[in-house]
């Protein structure tokens, strides 16, 4: 049965070219766009009006093993397009079993964040800007402090939250996998795996220019 | 089927769906009925604009009759009021907070969600003749997140310290440590109940975009979509971009009071100024969000109380979009004084200027409107009037403050005051008002009383230009605003008259409320039952009964011609529905081809 | 109680043309205010229902819309023309100091600091006032405008000056005053409990007077 047979040959609504779901992700997208243009204008004001606070590139930062995490993040994007890949066939295995590889990647992404926090803090590199004591790498533990108070505070706000925005991911993907076990998606009714996916692109954009900005620059 | 072929055939289909009974908790507190979402938002803004109008009275007290004990404040903590033998005497930290919170409240849980929560609910489905809004859970989700934000925001007047005391803009570095106020927790509350009304109003956007763009009925092309639809479009698009910069320098605010992070603190190297740009950015995008959608709700009600086609449709539209997009290039107008390059203070005075023309636009074109119309001087035509007039007195003021050597003298003074007042309750508050008397059968199947309507509007009028008018005398005498005792000044000392006479008015206005609150109440249960188009309207929302069943429309409607078309000479009474089929056969390209949905993926 | 809309009195040789902007713009929107004004009432007045009346069925004009589009924007733009070139004499362009200052707000008050016989800033015969801005008449004032803890604002009304004291920043605002005599300091921004406290006097002398206070305060805070 044609779409004009079901809407009884009235005219069609003149504004649907997309549907309601994957719209909505747009905008949504959209708006965290202006987020994370919020945060990191930020960081790049204060950093041109007190340069000093800040230090070079490897200096204080792991940047091999962010570039590894980056890696990482970037292979969870290729296994989220396969899992789309995957049931725009109708295949509902393999959307499982990407969908499962997403998570474990886009967790491990988390985890490494995480170690990756710990290891600097010890350091001394803190967001308390009263605390704030960066060593760097491969420095005498008792030297001067490389970099100023605001270096902390805005690496922490500005990876932090593109961590939650990761981490919140997991979870949507976990629910996606849940409702993929249960069958609820067809080649024909794939809107929920679509927008999934579009979310966990985003991230990992963001997280692409996060990387280039705060630790390459 | 595809997914958007699926949903186009659900739409078709029309709201027959539900016809079950829903137990009470789904119908009234967990609703996701975009019709009942909108009262819910109205109920407790109602709820809230009350307590900004209490702490705008204490904060009149202090002003009219400094020192002086206030009736009442016995009963107020002692942090708040200080005991004398004569009764309690306001302090200033609790001034502060009374400033700080009245802004707060009336802007963020009064003004925005009557606007965008209840009109924004209510108006839109139907007017597009849709069935709900695109994601109805999502719809619940954002009134939800509203009130945990609000519990929040007075919760903070208990805390040790008291509600946040630096202004409803919140300046750091004021704001950003308590060492400067002695607030603590109370501005932590308060950054924290704004991230979380943040939330709620993004999705809220994310949903009336969607649904504007997605789902409006067969016919209801961009250019036949009433003024307040378009409206609360623009408005939602503006919400959408501007409220996570503002959630972004609430949080690393909210770091800096608590974590201890540097963002806004210049002892460790911060930048007060950083918070201003990121606030403002939001800010005054934010102010338009509180006047477009009072622009569209006064431009239905002239043109439907007037009988009379709106003057310049197109224009209005594009007018809207002007207003909405200039908005973003204007926001160092509040800082011309910040120290920010002086340099920029001229470019933002040019964008500022040009903002002016396109509300002048929307000014000439209501005057347009009503001139040669054949106008129904009732209560929601005359708060729509009063909106036109006092918008017109607050834009205007606007322009003096735009001039940056003007603004040298009167930027933080009354003066500003009375513009912001003139366009938020001037403005927005008389639209709201109209809004709630045209809508009121529709949301409740039942009018307003309108004698009733009649009085609160000829007392409102008056006692409100009686409070606000004098402020532009007192800004223009070199007061301060947010000043605890202005008297401390020699050279304001003899301003102590005319703000005794202001408070008196405030009390009187504030009394004044009662008469609609009143009508309000009394008319949800004994006013007179409504039809489904009590006031000869074009649009799709009168066309189904007063209150409107779930799912709105018993079939998909279809649309014929813009709302505006009143006094036709196609149509035997003085209006002309969209939906109604046309007598004649219509010109072949009014009714779209059907073309074929494009699939969805790249 | 001032119902005039006429600005209060004023001291400074920029004070003239500041009131000079806001008259025009007085001018204009009192003009626009009477006409729109006048006419929303007079069609409320005439076009009210009687019965019998109809609506006209008129969807716009084109020609009045470019008309009420173009007619504003030349005015406030012309305003904003003009309103440049005297924001650029109050705050781009300072002129060569008469008597250098730095005068630093905190919470709640203004501390001035005079540069003493030797002329300059930063020595140990500097001097300093506390709430009190004295200066001498017909010379230019540059004040380096400090805070040391959350923003103010220096508020001078009878000199139409006001600028923000922002903390970490050094703020250059400067006027000439064209009259002996006492004045007002304010604070203009929101700057805590004290807030209200924040006044001070500006004290205004002829170029003799001055130079003999100068000396003898100088004495005075020499130990």
């Amino acid at each position: 049965m044609t779409t004009q047979a079901m809407t009884a040959g009235r005219a069609p609504m003149p504004g649907m070219k997309v549907y309601n779901l994957k719209l909505g992700m747009w905008i949504f997208l959209l708006s965290e766009v202006m987020f994370f243009t919020g945060l990191i204008g930020s960081y790049v004001i204060l950093r041109f009006a007190h340069p000093e606070q800040f230090a070079e590139p490897g200096q204080v930062l792991n940047i091999n093993l962010t570039a590894f995490n980056t890696f990482l993040l970037i292979c969870s994007s290729v296994t989220m397009v396969k899992a789309y890949a995957a049931i725009q066939q109708g295949d509902q295995q393999g959307l499982k079993n990407w969908l499962l590889a997403t998570i474990v990647i886009g967790a491990s992404f988390v985890g490494v964040q995480v170690y990756e926090y710990i290891a600097l803090a010890g350091e001394g590199f803190v967001p308390m800007a009263e605390a704030y004591h960066a060593v760097g790498r491969h420095m005498p533990h008792d030297g001067p402090a490389i970099g100023g108070q605001l270096y902390g505070s805005t690496f922490y706000t500005m990876t932090g939250f593109h961590g939650t925005h990761v981490s919140i991911g997991v979870l949507c993907l976990c629910f996606t996998y849940w409702r993929a076990a249960k069958g609820a998606y067809t080649a024909d009714s794939l809107g929920g795996v679509e927008i999934m996916g579009l979310y966990w692109h985003f991230v990992d954009l963001v997280w692409i220019i996060l990387f280039t900005i705060v630790y390459l620059i | 089927m595809s997914t958007i072929e699926q949903e186009m055939v659900h739409a078709a289909e029309g709201g027959h769906h539900d016809d079950h009974e829903l137990p009470f908790i789904r119908k009234y507190i967990f609703s996701t009925d975009h019709k009942m979402i909108a009262k819910q938002f109205l109920f407790v803004s109602l709820f809230f604009l009350v307590i900004g109008g209490l702490l705008a009275m204490m904060m009149r007290w202090q002003l009219g009759y400094p020192g002086e004990p206030m009736p009442g404040g016995m009963m107020l903590p002692d942090a708040m009021m200080a005991p004398t033998p004569d009764g309690a005497i306001m302090l200033p930290e609790f001034y502060n907070s009374l400033v700080t919170m009245h802004g707060t409240i009336m802007i963020f849980f009064a003004i925005m969600p009557l606007l965008v929560g209840l009109f924004g609910n209510l108006l839109i489905p139907l007017q597009i003749g849709a069935e709900d809004m695109a994601f109805p859970r999502l719809n619940m989700i954002s009134f939800w997140l509203a009130v945990p934000a609000g519990i929040l925001m007075l919760a903070s007047f208990a805390v040790e310290g008291g509600a946040a005391g630096s202004g409803w803009t919140s300046y750091a570095p004021l704001s950003a440590s308590g060492e400067w106020t002695g607030v603590y927790l109370g501005q932590q509350l308060w950054l924290a109940s704004l991230t979380i009304l943040g939330f709620s109003s993004l999705v809220g956007a994310v949903n009336y975009i969607t649904t504007v763009i997605n789902m409006r009925a067969p016919g209801m092309t961009w250019f036949r979509m009433p003024l307040p639809t378009w409206a609360l479009f623009v408005t939602a698009i503006l919400i959408l971009l501007a409220i996570p910069v503002l959630a972004g320098a609430l949080i690393m605010l909210l770091f800096d009071q608590t974590i201890g992070t540097g963002f806004f603190r210049p002892e460790v190297g911060g930048e007060p100024l950083l918070w201003q740009h990121l606030f403002w950015f939001f800010g005054h995008p934010e102010v338009y969000i509180l006047i477009l959608p009072a622009m569209g709700i006064a431009s239905e009600v002239l043109s439907n109380r007037a009988r009379k086609p709106i003057f310049g449709y197109h224009s209005m539209v594009m007018a809207i979009i002007g207003i909405g997009f200039l908005g973003w290039i204007v926001w160092g107008h509040h800082m011309f004084m910040s120290g920010m390059n002086p340099l920029l203070g001229t470019s933002f005075m040019i964008s500022t200027m040009a903002i002016a023309v396109p509300s002048a636009i929307k000014t000439f074109n209501w005057l347009a409107t009503i001139w040669k119309g054949d106008l129904h001087l009732d209560s929601p035509m005359l708060y729509a009037l009063a909106f036109v007039s006092m918008f017109i007195i607050g834009g205007l003021s606007g322009i003096f403050m735009a001039s940056t050597p003007v603004d040298i003298y009167i930027h933080d003074t009354y003066f500003i005051v009375a513009h912001i007042h003139y366009v938020l309750f001037g403005g927005s508050l008389f639209a709201i008002f109209a809004g709630i008397t045209f809508w009121f059968p529709k949301m409740f199947g039942r009018m307003m009383n309108e004698t009733l309507n009649k009085v609160h509007f000829g007392l409102t009028i008056v006692l409100y230009n009686l409070v606000f008018w004098p402020m532009h005398n007192l800004g223009l005498q070199g007061m301060m605003r947010r000043i605890y005792d202005f008297t401390q000044y020699e050279y304001l000392a003899p301003l102590q008259p005319m703000n005794q006479f202001i408070s008196i008015s405030v009390f009187l206005l504030v009394a004044a409320q009662s008469v609609y609150a009143f009508n309000f109440f009394w008319s949800i249960f004994r006013g007179e039952k409504a039809s489904n188009n009590p006031w000869d309207s074009n649009t799709l929302e009168w066309t189904v009964p007063s209150p409107p069943p779930h799912g709105n429309f018993p079939e998909m409607p279809v649309v014929y011609r813009g709302p505006y078309e009143y006094s036709s000479p196609e149509s035997e009474t003085d209006f002309y529905p969209q939906t109604k089929p046309p007598s004649k056969p219509p010109v072949q390209e009014l009714i779209p081809e059907p073309v074929t949905p494009t699939p969805e993926g790249f | 109680m001032n119902w005039s809309w006429m600005l209060p009195p004023s001291f400074s040789t920029v004070s003239g043309d500041i009131d000079g902007i806001y008259m025009v713009i007085l001018w204009i929107t009192g003009i626009t205010f009477f006409i729109t004004e006048g006419l929303l009432f007079y069609f409320i007045f005439k076009y009210r229902h009687k019965e019998g009346r109809k609506a006209t069925y008129d969807h716009g004009s084109t020609k009045m819309e470019i008309a009420w589009t173009m007619v504003p924007l030349v005015i406030v733009l012309w305003i904003g023309a003009v309103s440049k070139g005297v924001w650029d004499t109050v705050k781009v362009d300072v002129p060569a100091a008469g008597l250098e200052v730095i005068v630093t707000g905190k919470q709640f008050e203004w501390t001035v600091t005079y540069p003493g016989p030797d002329g300059a800033l930063g020595t140990s015969d500097d001097f300093e006032t506390l709430n009190e801005l004295h200066a001498p008449e017909d010379e230019a004032v540059v004040i380096t405008l400090r805070s040391e803890d959350v923003l103010h604002s220096f508020f001078l009304p009878e000199m139409r000056i006001k600028q923000d004291a922002v903390p970490g920043r050094d703020i250059t605002v400067w006027f000439e005053a064209i009259q002996p005599g006492d004045y007002t300091i304010g604070c203009a921004e929101l700057c805590g409990i004290g807030h209200t406290t924040m006044g001070g006097t500006l004290t205004v002398y002829t170029a003799a007077d001055f130079q003999a206070w100068s000396s003898s305060q100088a004495q005075q805070q020499q130990p």
